[in-house]
């Protein structure tokens, strides 16, 4: 299986009905397309809208009706629009449940980096500062490896998204925790055995009794 | 407000003026008023908008014309136009995170001295800055973001200047329209008094200054 379709299936898994939910763009965008269709969730576009819908069909597109990306959407029934203010408001204010966010490099921590390389990449954070300090839970959906470098880190060497520690990363690799503030392997992608996320991990991880392979 | 045309409302920015333009990549940004600054020129502007959109578009437009000196904005990584220039020191880059961005331009229009965010404490946003501990959190202290213009795009306004929005249009315009010492406005459908509701105005009459006549 494609290694962005595993991380987005298993992201998936961790949303309940009724979750107000913000997805970031990349590998985050593709989590709503594995969301079990009885499950009720809410998907927020910070640029003011929960409820967003699939692409509109060609020649549907409406120009007042994009993510936050500027692409065309569509809104579900029962959506609702709002202003920058407001859609802040509920991202700082604790109302999002979940946020998933890409990620540069996440450390043993649980400390995010995501926004810029200096002196190459140097694109303005947008809203992502404001959704690792604000929302209840901070998922991180990336690949484990970036040109076979871990990205996960003993100390982010980028600058940080927020002081704020993530909850949970997902890998094509491994699904890893923070619960005790420390790395912790929670489980393996399919035919991945844990020495080979050790091997492929920079960061020390603490490992438990017991560590299950994803479902997806 | 007033009635009055694109040229005449273009034409009392000063060269170098702080303008504030609504919009959110490009949707939601009042085009004509921008393609008019650019055929008057109106260069060296200290310019206040969510993103750079991209070269074509939005304020994408004043990026490709070389008429902004300054710009705070939370996201330029989608014009490469406006990273170019911002690289070879053309212009002066200010990046903020959305919330503390919309916060800072609404504390300018509510008459607050700034605001106290969690967002940033702990990273490069933090320097320079004051934190404050309230209930032993830590905050930011991020000022007031205010502007002489700014140009502002709605779906309906009434002869009064009662303003509505659209969709995901709205984003920081009505923020915008109060944070401004003149508020410049293109609408969609210039309509009746009466058309809008009042509970459907978003942006009440008296912010407007002046309003675009759609010709």
């Amino acid at each position: 299986m494609d290694p962005q379709i595993i991380i987005a299936r298993r992201v998936a898994k961790e949303l309940r009905s009724g979750d107000l939910v913000n997805l970031g763009i990349g590998i985050p965008t593709l989590v709503a397309n594995y969301v079990p269709a009885d499950l009720k969730v809410f998907f927020q576009s910070e640029n003011g809208l929960i409820g967003t819908g699939p692409i509109p069909e060609q020649g549907l597109a409406h120009p007042t009706l994009t993510d936050a990306g500027g692409r065309p959407i569509s809104a579900l029934p029962g959506a609702s629009t709002f202003d920058s203010a407001m859609s802040f408001g509920l991202i700082r204010g604790g109302h999002v449940d979940v946020t998933v966010l890409g990620g540069l490099q996440v450390d043993a921590h649980g400390h995010l980096a995501n926004w810029m390389i200096p002196g190459k990449m140097v694109p303005g954070m947008g809203g992502a500062m404001d959704l690792v300090s604000g929302a209840k839970r901070v998922i991180v959906a990336m690949q484990h490896a970036a040109k076979g470098k871990s990205k996960i880190v003993a100390k982010c060497s980028l600058p940080l998204t927020s002081a704020r520690p993530v909850n949970l990363v997902v890998t094509d690799l491994a699904v890893i925790g923070f619960a005790d503030g420390r790395a912790t392997l929670l489980e393996t992608a399919p035919g991945v055995t844990i020495g080979e996320v050790m091997a492929a991990t920079e960061a020390d991880l603490l490992v438990g009794d017991h560590v299950p392979e994803m479902m997806i | 407000m007033k009635a009055i045309s694109l040229e005449e409302a273009i034409a009392m920015i000063p060269a170098g003026a702080s303008v504030m333009v609504g919009g959110f990549m490009g949707v939601g940004t009042p085009e004509r008023l921008l393609d008019e600054v650019v055929r008057q020129k109106k260069g060296g502007l200290s310019l206040i908008c969510n993103d750079a959109a991209i070269p074509g578009k939005g304020v994408g437009k004043l990026f490709d014309a070389a008429l902004v000196a300054r710009l705070t904005a939370t996201h330029i990584g989608l014009n490469a136009k406006a990273q170019q220039q911002m690289l070879a020191n053309q212009i002066t880059v200010d990046l903020v995170p959305q919330g503390t961005f919309v916060e800072r331009i609404r504390a300018g229009g509510c008459g607050l001295g700034g605001v106290l965010t969690p967002t940033g404490v702990g990273t490069l946003v933090a320097q320079g800055k004051r934190e404050i501990e309230v209930d032993g959190k830590p905050f930011l202290l991020e000022t007031a973001l205010r502007a002489q213009f700014a140009l502002v795009h709605a779906f309906l306004a009434d002869y009064l200047g009662n303003l509505a929005y659209a969709l995901t249009s709205r984003n920081f315009n009505p923020v915008m329209a109060m944070a401004a010492d003149t508020v410049i406005v293109t609408a969609e459908n210039i309509v009746p008094v009466g058309v809008i509701a009042p509970d459907h105005v978003v942006t009440p009459a008296p912010l407007v200054d002046y309003l675009i006549t759609n010709g």
